[in-house]
């Protein structure tokens, strides 16, 4: 079932392209030759994510056009005091490189899960944790940062009131989805060290037998919350 | 027919994935109350979700019962009226229809129909349930809260909503109604991942996409667009959420309210209409597209003749499904958008006529010369046919900007939306539930009955709506509490108003026919057998009925053909499942 076991074992009977993809849907059992259940499950989950994601941020590019009063400058509000001088969105970028090296780490332990390298699939998968924690830590300190300064959902000092709802909406909800993958992170990072997945332990709810693909699955979405964190500090860091 | 040569057709591809990992129940409790199968899931949504829709109808009485009789009724005051208009539009849309629809007929089906043991991730599909559950429950809370339910209309639009002047508005009624919405689309993206993966990567062997039966193929497409829309109403919900109790403004412009200028300023009413239409619009096919679907199966398998036009079907099943997402706007031609959007959205509005009437040519081309067995689910589906052309015809009208501004707001538009996606929908889900019950319960639903509930709710229903498109047309608004004395309207409306709300009473009273239908038929129905329409898809097909565990015994079933080889001439019998072998090369499935 959980296999990825390719249906035409000679890759000479199976078109390229286009067609393809028409052979696959056209062929019965599965239209995804390649993707077991749980990896199907993940990718069109991410799809409905993604339509969550993109109108909360067609909502704020709404609310930023829309809004009588001046939009206030990002790279003045997320500015950080140092060295006796106001560097812009030094916070954010340190942010970001955060998120994106824990995309690294992550692939990294996909990577051994599939060489069935407990240890190291364990580990990698702890230090992709502790970046993500560290991202949600920073954010945390923004925000302290900006609610001390005055800024608040309903109103704030620089400008249009929308600018603080929208950003606290938005960073908020992509903050739950990293603490939700933390925590996941955690869960699954457990089941390697304890070998699970080299047993076939079975789950205590669904009864089912661990894999390594479990890895993978993790990581498809652990990629998407960092390439979402890609679109929000496009569309409200650097507009 | 196509001659099919022996052994060729036979050739089925070997099983790509292990036989599944089934949850075996260990106790009562986790047999059939945290159960994880589908089919027990299937009968909690449905439940659950009729259950609620009755409170629903009450609630339209209540409200036809001010229309007729205004003032008479002390206890429905203004405030009254509009919290019934707001949960009976709401509950039949959202907590009763699409439940039903892919909670319940979803669940039930699509497993058995593809052949499949049970859904991918029973786990997830029994957390769905119970979050919907959930869902409902807030929902109800609203009735014993604080000011009570939420007053705001279903599309439940900023301003207006979060305001002190509406029911609930400024009281628990809105907090609890978006937290529901909220709690609502959580548990159903669970349920939606389990329907939409077990079609894509669970079928039987054999079982092409292009041989599922139509029932399938309409749920399917309906969850992929639920999945996609529902997130529209997520991020709606939430930021209305946020204006009501963070004070925020995203829906919110500057108002004064009583004399005081609110805190509010800047935000966009119109956004959150985009919002919601880009989930309302596609949500009329997420109720359509299985009703669609069932109706085909019914069609064909009580005809005794085989669908017309099966690829057509099918694709304009996915082409409705995609132009639906391109629609929302007409919702909104007085909303004060941009009046270029109009345009384009009047087009594509018009467009989705062509797929829609494929569609009925094709229902009507299957009847046609058919062997027609007027049984209870055939009496339903041609209720449907002609409900849904007449409530799919006022739909051009109010697709079209120029005829829609003077109609908008008026009756007519009630009268369009509830002929074609609420009487027509349910019309079919009477109909799949005297067509499954057998298979649900092993025993047929009693027929004299059934026929006193069709009569009653196929007439009356019509009696009900079919007068209020000429109330739209003389003026009457919906929405309001009285009409007083308007002097555009005549006397002859009010006359109607009351004829109308009579038959409400009838046929909502006749609902209980029904329901006694399905729990005396349960001890004391006619014994159904494994077939009793003798159909040829897989869910007719399991060793035992009602349906075990794990649905096929030791091994899955195969399949050789499609789901309609109904009277191929030459065959013993006027049906041939779809797990009997191809050899002898009768079949009237056309292959590429």
């Amino acid at each position: 079932m959980t296999q990825s076991a390719q249906t035409h074992s000679d890759p000479g009977l199976q078109p390229a392209g286009l067609r393809g993809i028409a052979t696959d849907f056209g062929s019965d059992q599965r239209a995804f030759k390649t993707a077991s259940w749980g990896k199907a499950m993940m990718w069109i989950f991410l799809l409905s994510d993604t339509f969550v994601f993109g109108c909360f941020l067609l909502a704020y590019m709404t609310a930023r056009m829309s809004t009588p009063v001046a939009w206030p400058n990002p790279s003045e509000v997320f500015a950080l005091h140092i060295g006796g001088q106001d560097v812009p969105l030094i916070l954010i970028a340190i942010m970001t490189f955060v998120l994106i090296s824990s995309s690294g780490t992550m692939a990294m332990a996909v990577n051994f899960g599939y060489r069935r390298e407990r240890g190291k699939t364990a580990v990698l998968m702890l230090a992709t944790a502790l970046l993500g924690a560290t991202f949600v830590g920073m954010q945390a300190f923004e925000w302290t940062k900006l609610i001390s300064e005055g800024v608040r959902p309903w109103e704030n000092p620089f400008g249009a009131a929308q600018f603080g709802s929208a950003f606290f909406m938005i960073t908020g909800f992509h903050g739950t989805h990293v603490t939700i993958g933390v925590i996941f992170l955690l869960i699954v990072a457990r089941k390697v060290w304890r070998g699970d997945f080299d047993t076939e332990r079975r789950g205590f709810f669904t009864s089912r037998k661990g894999r390594y693909e479990a890895v993978e699955i993790m990581g498809l979405y652990w990629h998407f919350v960092d390439l979402v964190w890609v679109f929000i500090f496009a569309f409200f860091y650097l507009w | 027919m196509v001659e099919i040569p022996a052994g060729s057709a036979d050739a089925v591809p070997a099983a790509e994935v292990e036989d599944m990992e089934l949850y075996h129940p260990k106790s009562w409790w986790t047999k059939y109350v945290f159960s994880q199968d589908a089919k027990i899931i299937a009968v909690q949504y449905a439940i659950t979700a009729i259950s609620i829709g009755l409170v629903a109808l009450v609630l339209s009485w209540l409200m036809r019962l001010q229309l007729a009789f205004p003032g008479y009724f002390a206890f429905i005051d203004a405030d009254h009226y509009y919290q019934f208009i707001t949960m009976h539009g709401m509950i039949m849309v959202v907590y009763l229809l699409t439940a039903l629809f892919l909670g319940g007929f979803g669940n039930y089906l699509i497993p058995l129909m593809v052949g499949a043991r049970d859904m991918v991730f029973p786990y997830a599909n029994m957390l769905s349930y119970w979050i919907y559950l959930l869902a409902v429950l807030i929902l109800v809370a609203g009735f014993f809260a604080p000011g009570g339910p939420t007053g705001a209309g279903w599309t439940l639009y900023p301003p207006q909503s979060v305001l002190s002047g509406t029911p609930g508005g400024q009281d628990w009624g809105i907090l609890l109604m978006l937290s529901s919405l909220i709690v609502f689309v959580i548990g159903f993206t669970m349920g939606g991942l389990n329907y939409v993966v077990t079609v894509l990567q669970g079928r039987a062997r054999g079982m092409t996409l292009m041989r599922m039966p139509l029932t399938v193929w309409g749920i399917f497409t309906a969850t992929v667009m639920a999945l996609l829309a529902f997130p529209a109403l997520f991020v709606a919900c939430v930021m209305m959420l946020f204006d009501r109790l963070l004070g925020t403004s995203f829906f919110m412009p500057a108002i004064v309210e009583m004399g005081t200028q609110l805190q509010h300023g800047g935000g966009s009413p119109i956004l959150f209409q985009h919002l919601f239409w880009f989930f309302g619009h596609p949500e009329v096919y997420i109720v359509a597209l299985p009703a669609f679907g069932i109706v085909s199966d019914l069609i064909s398998t009580h005809a005794r003749k085989n669908i017309f036009g099966y690829r057509m079907m099918v694709w304009a099943i996915v082409i409705i499904a995609a132009l639906s997402f391109v629609v929302w706007a007409h919702h909104m031609y007085v909303s004060g958008m941009n009046p270029a959007f109009g345009f384009f959205f009047a087009t594509t509005t018009l467009i989705i006529a062509v797929p829609t009437a494929i569609k009925v040519y094709n229902w009507v081309l299957t009847l046609w010369r058919g062997d027609i067995h007027l049984t209870l689910p055939m009496l339903f589906a041609l209720a449907f046919i002609v409900t849904f052309v007449n409530g799919g015809l006022t739909g051009l009208f109010l697709g079209n900007v120029v005829v829609d501004v003077p109609l908008s707001d008026t009756m007519f538009v009630v009268a369009h939306f509830h002929m074609v996606m609420g009487v027509a929908p349910i019309l079919v889900i009477f109909g799949a539930i005297y067509h499954w019950y057998p298979k649900v319960t092993g025993r047929l639903l009693n027929t004299a009955l059934g026929h006193i509930h069709y009569w009653i709710t196929f007439l009356g229903a019509y009696a009900i709506f079919f007068p209020m498109h000429y109330l739209g047309l003389l003026g009457v608004p919906r929405r309001y509490y009285e009409i007083g004395e308007t002097s555009f309207v005549p006397p002859s409306a009010h006359t109607l108003n009351i004829f109308i709300t009579i038959m409400a009473l009838i046929v909502g009273a006749a609902q209980v026919v029904f329901l006694f239908n399905l729990i005396w038929s349960l001890f004391r129905g006619k014994e159904a057998g494994g077939n009793p329409w003798r159909a040829t898809t897989l869910e007719w097909q399991t060793p035992q009925t009602p349906p075990a565990h794990g649905n096929w015994g030791k091994d899955l079933p195969v399949v050789y053909r499609w789901a309609y080889d109904y009277s191929v001439p030459g065959a013993p019998e006027d049906f041939i499942p779809q797990t009997q072998p191809a050899t002898g090369g009768l079949t009237r499935e056309v292959m590429r």
